[in-house]
Order: structure tokens, then C-alpha cells, then sequence
């Protein structure tokens, strides 16, 4: 099983329903592979499952990025696809999605509550990641702010996840994740230098690149030059 | 070698090193708890070059941030063009002309030379070592003048663009280039390693001088040579190749140690493997176009677009949030230096100042950089 | 003669010429020497190769302001640079330059030379303490540290050559090594000394080049860390003359040298002998100093420290019992 498999179940773990569709349609997915071919090597396997899921991505690229099943796909997808909502359109829902690598440069993208963020750094964590970044996007016309987390690996295999999570713009405030990675510390400091997101739990949650008496959020879209 | 720190909370003194300190290259500022000449506490405090190049970002078409890239790592100014370009390309589904491909990748490995040597020369000063910053500076100058031919500028580059290169390169800049590796080649036994390498007094202010542990390396997210000298083989260009990397054949250093004394090494082994990729890239040079035919104004789909690439101090990544407007609806630098520097106060707690300073140097900072 | 008012008058004109001469022309041969070893210029505006150049510099400092920031001890502040350069200064009163230029010969004249470089020290440590500056005041406090340590093993060291010589006079010790190489203490085939002596010079010239505040062992001014050690508030001419005294420091650590362990103003060949033999031997040494400045980077105040209470310091002892046992022997 390949770093970006392995990685995608253990953060399913984030979210118990679709954890279990998922185990359910991989069983499903083994057994009609076991009767399909006998003997496939592993890299085979890999590719496929990168190929196919190139596949089932090209079709989403439009915002809010929305997850959609393709129709023909190979039994890997399914499971692949399985934790994804049905939905076509609207907001996407919280999962797991396998990413385009090729087009959008991560390997997994994981949407959770804001509570989550945590729980996902720590699945990582014990994974083996390091954190590369902590960002902010401010959705002015939804009202609403995104945290994303970049996570890369260091040990030579390939596997670059990113976490977002959604809070109000209103209330712009989620748990930190210092505890599970001190270098998280400045990276948050940052997100709330620029958009006045606070981390709870932050020990110590100034502002770092701009004067520490400014009184603005200057990456806000409201914030005009 | 450090001794354990026994000291009252009120016989401590604050030493302010920087804004304005020769050590901190640049307006870095260090708020330094110190017992005598132990550092119980170091606070880096950022932000005094912050220019807020991700707002601007949004302010620009894509091709009017370019000229930004290079204002944030002056010295390796080719990587963060190339790292934006590839987010970019990639955005917008854009195809590199080979040839292209093969000059970013000289260009860059040049502008990585020039980034090392300078970093060399500096950390000499840091130590005391006058001298060779000017050699150093004499290389350094030579790859100047050949990246000034092609590129029009000498520090800060603008000089890639969306589907390739602005210029072509020609015969001239080739053989000054191999003229120049041939001469950096002949100089560095001697006049880097025999002169300041095999160097006792180096040596011994370098050897298990802040030791920074993998899983350390890890929890900050360091990256580049700090990481590779703590023994993690991690180098974007092979361990997830993009542009023409993988048609060369060319190691990463990597040291187990962990301390400055492998750090240096690290980047010392560096430069001949960049000359390695250049004479290689210089080689190979396919015929043909340097630049596709790209529309003025790019309006890439809608949608979250992630690319990094090895510089000088680590991995250097752009995700860039498209709305399919015709500039960026958000662009998030992640420059390696914020990352590496962040474990400086854990790191340099219990050090004394001029190894603390040490250090610093080893850790290969450039503000504009960290402070973007 | 002695009894003349001249001959005073005559010494203190002497040596205040060739104390600034070499304070203003060693900072210019200072410069020139690091371009050279750097593959530059160095200064050559001003007068055929620059040789004008410690002329304009000083003339710059002369006339820019006397800076005094506030919360400095004001008397100290004041006091210190000058205290740097009058002991250097006066420690050429007893310094001989050849068999009849010498101001004074007094018996104890190796001591007093000891004495008066220990007031330089203080001179450092005053001005960095007066300064209230955290900068300054590291870098006197390391001065002090380093001072103490490297005094040891370079007092044990000429004591040694006191016991060959059996005189605390440097009249005396100089005199003890005319007539070619194989007379100088450094080489000494007499009884046998050139066996360990050339240990003794080694630990010596490195206390010499620590004394003095010289890279590698320039603590005090470590500019990349303190930023310019107790010299930090000082500007003009106060700055002058901590760079005079450090310079004139040298020149008489060259002359300790010189004496002690290179014959003096004895030529090499046993004929000849003059000041110009010390005057060549001194810049040699000096020239060796500056070299390596401008060579190597600066070690660790504790690396130094070790240096002297690990290595020097035992060494000079071994050297002081084999010295003491080949005396009673041969």
C-alpha cells in the first residue's frame, strides 16, 4: 500500500460514518480485484489508483470545489470515491478527497470542522509529517474563513496533504495545534497577523511580521489598499 | 560543551542583538535573555523588512507580480521565479518549450552558486574570518556577469516567464559559463577547503555546535541544508521533481551529524553538485523555443494550486487560490527561512553568544525573505 | 651624558616620533597587507600608496566630535583611551633598541614591561564598563578573563629565560644572545636549550598575539558578536587611541619578543649587530601577526580559555622543570 493509501485511511478516522462506507466498499473493492487478476504487482496497483483518481478530479475544478464520483471508474476509485458526498453541486462536505496531483500539487485534501484540525495534526503527526504552512482565505461573499494546512513528508515519500476547515468570518477562532508541532506556532501567529484569526490555545498569540500595534488584518478582503 | 546553566531569574540581563547587528545580516532582531555569556532565552522578532507581497499579489494581474518574487530571497531571486511561474503554469495549464526548461534549470543552479558563496562568505564573517568573503565575492561576481548578460539584472531577477524564459541564452554566456565552473572548479580544494575547511580554529567552533535532531527538524518543518545536515535526505528536486531535474544525474549531500560543522559541508557539497546539473543542463541543451504562446492576461480556472522548489535555504512552495479572475485570489508564500528560523530559540537555549551566533549563520538567513 | 637634561628630552621626542610613526603607519601597513592577502588595493588614493592615508584618517578623527551618550560614567569614559596608550608608551622607556639606545636600564625591567601591559587591561576593561553598554561590558569582562589567563603562562615562560640569563634586566637578556643565531634563546646551542626553547617561543608568541587582542584571539572586539566590543561608544579620537594603543601594544609585544627569545638587535651572523636588526625582526613579527589576522577566523572565548589553562599553562610549567633540570645538568 502506497504513502498517500495508507495516509488517506488513517485521516479517515477524522470522520467515523464515512470511515466505515469506506472500509465497506474497499472490502467490496479487494474481492472483485482478488477475482479480476490474480497477480498484480503493487506499482501497478499504484498507478492505477493515481491514474484513476485523476480521472474522477478533473471534473471538479470549479469553487467551491465540489466532489463528484465518476461514472467510469475502476473498482480502486470507488473506494476512492466512496467517502465523497453524492452531492454534485453546493458546498463540498467534510472527507477525505484524493487530489490531483498533477493539477493541484497535493495528494490529499481533507475538509474537517474546525474542531478536527487537532485530531488531523495529530493522525499526521504520528504519520510522520512535518507542517510546511498555515494560511488563511477569506471568503468574503460566503462569510466565511479558510484555515488551510500544508503537510509534506521529509522521508522520500511523496505525499502532500492539505487541511482545511471553514469557520465564521464573524467569529474567526479555532483551536491551535502547537502542542502536536512547535513550528506551528509562528505559521499561526502569521495567519492571525494577517487575518485576525485566533488560534485558542496559542501560547503566545501576538502579532509577529507587522507592528505589534497595528490595528488591521490586512489580508481581509474588506481590508482595501 | 555547554555547561549546565545555573542561574538566578534576577541576575539575567536582556542583550538586544539587531535590528542592527553585524551578525544578523539584515534587520533581524533577537531579544536575547542571557546569564553572562549563556543565552537562557532568544526571541526572534520579526517583521522590521515585512512588505506584504501576498497582499500586493492580489492587487496584480499574475505576470505584474512577477518583479515580486525576486525582492523576497535576494539571493537565490531565480528559485522563488521559478517557484511562481510553476504554480502558475500549472494553474493555468500552461506547456514549458524544452529548451526553456534546460535554461531555468542552468539559470537557477547558477543563482544557487552564487546564493552559497555568499552565504559562505558571510558565515566566515560570522566567525571572524575576514578574508574569505572576498574570495568568495570574486566568484560570486563572475556568475553575476553571466546571469547579467541574459537576465538584464544582477541581484534581483525577473527574468522567467509564464511558458518559459524572457531571453535566449547564447554561445557566450555557454562557454562563460563553462570558463566558470573550470575556474570554480580549480579554486575550491584550495582556496575554500585547504584555506578555511581543514581550517583547526573552524573546525572546532563548528563540531557539535547546535544540534538540531531530525525529529526537531520535523516538528518546525525545517527544510533544506539545515534538514539534509541532520540527515534527512529531503531535496525537492528529487523527491518531487519538477521541470527537468530528473534527466540529470546529481546527489544530495546529506551529513548525520546535525551540527554547524555539517550544515557547512552540506552546502559546500552543494556547490559541486550544482556545477554538476549546469555542465549536464549545459550538455544536453536541446534547440528550439524558449517561450509558448501565452495569452497577456492570464485567467487560470478556479480552483487551489500548490507547487515548491528546492532553493537555497530549503523548499520553497506557492499556493495560489484562483477565483478565474486575472489576478490571484490569494497567494501564500511559504518562504523555508520562517520555518528554519523558528527553531532558533529552541535550539540556541543554553548556548553561548558567539556559538549561538554561530548558529544563526549556519542557519543561512535572509530577512526579506523570512519577513516576505 | 647621563647627567645631561638632553638625554631625556632626546629619548621622549624618540620615542613619541616612532610611537605615532608605527601607531599611524601600522594601521596603514595593517590595511594594505589584509588587501593584499584579500587580492585588493587597499588604500592608494592618498599619496603614493596611500602612505598618506593614516594622515587624512587621523586628521578625520581629530576633528569629528567626542560623542558621550548618556549613562556613561563620564570621567572613566574619558580616562580610558588615554590610559590605553600611555602604558604601551611607557613601556618603551625600557626597551632595548640596541646596545646604546635605551632610555633607561632598570633591573627589573621584564617585570615592569609585565605591569604596564596589565594597565592596559584596565584601560579596556574602564571603557567597556563605562561605556553602559551590554556589548562593552561582555567584552570587558572577557578582556579580564582572558588577560588572567594567558599572563600565566606567558610569565612562566620568561622565567624560564630568566634562569637561563640569570638577569630581569632586557639589557642583560639581549646582551646574553650576541653573536649569531646560535646564541638566541630560541635556538640556544649552550647548554643545550634549542631543545625545548622553540616550545617556550611558540607559547609565548600565542600569549604575545592573545595579550594584544589580536584575531584569533580578538574576544574583546568580536565584531560579528559584540559588535565592537568596549570600543562600541567610542567615536573619534577616543576610538584613535584604543586603535594607537592597540597597535603600539603590538609593537612592544614584538619588541618583548624580540628580546627575549630572537637576540635582540644581535645579527643572525654573529657581525653587524644595530638596531636595524631589531627593527627588521620586530616587523617580522609584526608582519606574521597581521598575516594571521587576516588568515584565520576567531575562536570561542572558551576554546581560548581552555587553550591557556589546558594546554599553554601545563606546557609552560613542563617547560620550566626541563629548563630548570637542564640547567643544573649541562
Amino acid at each position: 500500500m502506497n504513502i498517500v493509501e495508507q495516509t488517506r485511511i488513517a485521516l479517515l478516522e477524522l470522520f467515523p460514518d464515512l470511515a466505515a462506507a469506506d472500509a465497506e466498499a474497499r472490502a467490496k473493492a479487494e474481492a472483485e480485484a482478488a477475482e479480476a487478476a490474480e497477480a498484480v504487482a503493487p506499482v501497478e496497483a499504484e498507478q492505477e489508483v493515481t491514474a484513476a483518481a485523476a480521472t474522477g478530479e478533473a471534473e471538479t475544478a470549479t469553487p467551491p470545489p465540489a466532489e463528484e464520483s465518476a461514472e467510469a471508474a475502476t473498482p480502486e476509485t470507488k473506494a476512492a470515491a466512496a467517502e465523497k458526498e453524492p452531492a454534485a453541486e453546493g458546498p463540498r462536505q467534510n472527507g477525505v478527497a484524493v487530489g490531483d496531483y498533477d493539477r493541484h500539487g497535493v495528494h490529499l485534501d481533507v475538509l474537517c470542522d474546525p474542531q478536527q484540525v487537532v485530531a488531523a495534526a495529530e493522525i499526521l503527526d504520528q504519520a510522520g509529517f512535518f507542517i510546511e504552512a498555515i494560511t488563511g482565505v477569506d471568503w468574503l461573499k460566503e462569510d466565511q474563513m479558510e484555515v488551510i494546512y500544508d503537510y509534506n513528508r521529509n522521508d522520500g515519500r511523496l505525499c502532500r496533504v492539505v487541511v482545511r476547515t471553514r469557520i465564521p468570518r464573524a467569529e474567526p477562532e479555532l483551536p491551535s495545534i502547537t502542542n502536536v508541532y512547535p513550528g506551528a506556532n509562528w505559521h499561526e501567529r502569521e495567519a492571525y497577523d494577517f487575518f485576525g484569526i485566533r488560534f485558542l490555545g496559542h501560547p503566545d498569540l501576538t502579532r509577529i511580521l507587522l507592528p505589534e500595534d497595528a490595528d488591521f488584518y490586512p489580508l481581509l478582503k474588506d481590508f482595501t489598499l | 560543551m555547554t555547561a549546565p546553566i545555573r542561574c538566578r531569574e534576577d541576575e539575567t540581563f536582556v542583550l538586544n542583538l539587531g535590528p542592527q547587528h553585524p551578525a544578523t545580516h539584515g534587520v533581524l532582531r533577537v531579544k536575547l535573555t542571557m546569564d553572562g555569556e549563556y543565552v537562557v532565552k532568544a526571541e526572534p522578532v520579526l517583521g522590521y523588512i515585512h512588505r506584504m507581497h501576498e497582499k500586493m499579489a492580489e492587487d496584480r494581474t499574475f505576470a505584474q507580480f512577477m518583479p515580486n518574487t525576486a525582492r523576497m530571497d535576494y539571493l537565490h531571486a531565480l528559485a522563488y521565479n521559478h517557484g511562481y511561474v510553476l504554480t502558475v503554469e500549472r494553474a493555468a495549464g500552461i506547456e514549458v518549450p524544452e529548451r526553456a526548461e534546460y535554461i531555468r534549470v542552468i539559470t537557477v543552479e547558477l543563482n544557487r552558486l552564487t546564493s552559497h558563496l555568499l552565504w559562505w562568505a558571510a558565515f566566515l564573517l560570522d566567525l571572524g574570518g575576514f578574508s574569505p568573503l572576498l574570495y568568495a565575492f570574486d566568484d560570486r561576481e563572475q556568475i553575476l556577469d553571466l546571469l547579467e548578460r541574459v537576465t538584464g539584472s544582477r541581484l534581483t531577477y525577473c527574468y522567467f516567464r509564464f511558458g518559459g524564459v524572457y531571453n535566449d541564452i547564447d554561445d557566450d554566456f555557454i562557454t562563460g559559463t563553462r570558463n566558470f565552473i573550470k575556474r570554480l572548479r580549480s579554486r575550491l580544494p584550495r582556496l575554500y577547503h585547504d584555506l578555511v575547511t581543514k581550517n583547526i580554529i573552524l573546525i572546532k567552533r563548528l563540531k557539535d555546535i547546535g544540534f538540531v535532531s531530525k525529529e526537531q527538524c520535523r516538528k518546525y518543518g525545517a527544510t533544506g541544508p539545515l534538514l539534509r545536515g541532520s540527515g534527512v535526505q529531503f531535496d525537492i528536486r528529487k523527491n518531487e521533481p519538477y521541470s527537468v531535474y530528473p534527466e540529470f544525474d546529481f546527489d544530495i549531500p546529506v551529513y548525520d551529524e546535525g551540527d554547524c560543522m555539517a550544515r557547512y559541508m552540506v552546502r559546500m557539497d552543494e556547490i559541486e553538485q550544482s556545477m554538476r546539473i549546469i555542465e549536464q543542463a549545459l550538455d544536453k541543451l536541446p534547440d528550439g523555443p524558449v517561450r509558448a504562446k501565452v495569452p497577456k492576461i492570464l485567467k487560470p480556472a478556479a480552483g487551489d494550486y500548490y507547487a515548491a522548489v528546492e532553493a537555497a535555504r530549503g523548499s520553497f512552495g506557492c499556493r495560489l487560490v484562483c477565483n478565474g479572475d486575472k489576478s490571484p485570489y490569494r497567494l501564500k508564500l511559504r518562504s523555508p527561512t520562517f520555518s528554519n528560523l523558528s527553531l532558533f530559540g529552541e535550539v540556541a537555549e543554553g548556548m553561548l553568544l558567539a556559538d549561538a551566533l554561530a548558529f544563526m549563520g549556519s542557519l543561512d538567513l535572509v530577512i526579506p525573505e523570512i519577513d516576505r | 651624558m647621563d647627567t645631561s637634561i638632553w638625554r631625556p628630552i632626546l629619548y621622549l621626542i624618540g620615542f613619541m616620533a616612532f610611537a605615532g610613526v608605527n601607531a599611524a603607519w601600522l594601521g596603514w601597513a595593517e590595511r594594505k597587507g589584509a588587501a593584499h592577502i584579500q587580492r585588493r588595493n587597499g588604500p592608494k588614493e592618498v599619496g603614493p600608496f596611500g602612505l598618506w592615508q593614516p594622515l587624512a584618517d587621523g586628521i578625520k578623527l581629530m576633528t569629528k566630535q567626542l560623542l558621550i551618550p548618556s549613562g556613561t560614567d563620564d570621567i572613566l569614559f574619558r580616562i580610558a583611551p588615554i590610559l590605553a596608550m600611555i602604558p604601551a608608551l611607557t613601556s618603551m622607556v625600557v626597551i632595548p633598541f640596541s646596545g646604546n639606545i635605551q632610555a633607561r636600564s632598570i633591573d627589573m625591567s621584564v617585570l615592569l614591561i609585565f605591569a604596564l601591559a596589565s594597565i592596559g587591561m584596565f584601560a579596556i576593561l574602564l571603557g567597556g564598563w563605562a561605556s553602559g553598554n551590554k556589548y562593552a561590558v561582555i567584552s570587558a569582562a572577557r578582556v579580564v578573563s582572558q588577560s588572567i589567563a594567558y599572563e600565566i603562562p606567558m610569565l612562566i615562560t620568561v622565567i624560564t629565560i630568566v634562569m637561563i640569563t640569570g638577569s630581569t634586566n632586557l639589557q642583560d637578556i639581549a646582551l646574553a644572545q650576541q653573536g649569531g643565531f646560535w646564541h638566541w634563546n630560541i635556538f640556544r646551542l649552550e647548554g643545550g636549550h634549542f631543545v625545548y626553547m622553540w616550545i617556550a617561543f611558540l607559547i609565548y608568541f600565542i600569549c604575545s598575539v592573545a595579550e594584544t587582542n589580536r584575531a584569533p584571539f580578538d574576544m574583546a572586539e568580536a565584531e560579528s558578536e559584540l559588535v565592537a566590543g568596549y570600543m562600541t561608544e567610542y567615536g573619534s579620537m577616543g576610538f584613535g587611541l584604543f586603535m594607537m594603543g592597540e597597535y603600539l601594544n603590538i609593537v612592544v609585544g614584538a619588541c618583548m619578543t624580540t628580546i627575549l627569545f630572537l637576540g635582540g638587535w644581535g645579527s643572525p651572523f654573529g657581525f653587524l649587530p644595530g638596531i636595524w636588526w631589531f627593527l627588521i625582526k620586530i616587523y617580522i613579527l609584526i608582519f606574521t601577526i597581521i598575516w594571521i589576522r587576516w588568515t584565520y577566523p576567531r575562536t570561542q572565548i572558551y576554546k581560548l580559555l581552555n587553550l591557556s589553562w589546558k594546554i599553554l599553562i601545563p606546557f609552560s610549567l613542563v617547560n620550566l622543570l626541563v629548563t630548570a633540570a637542564f640547567i643544573k645538568v649541562f
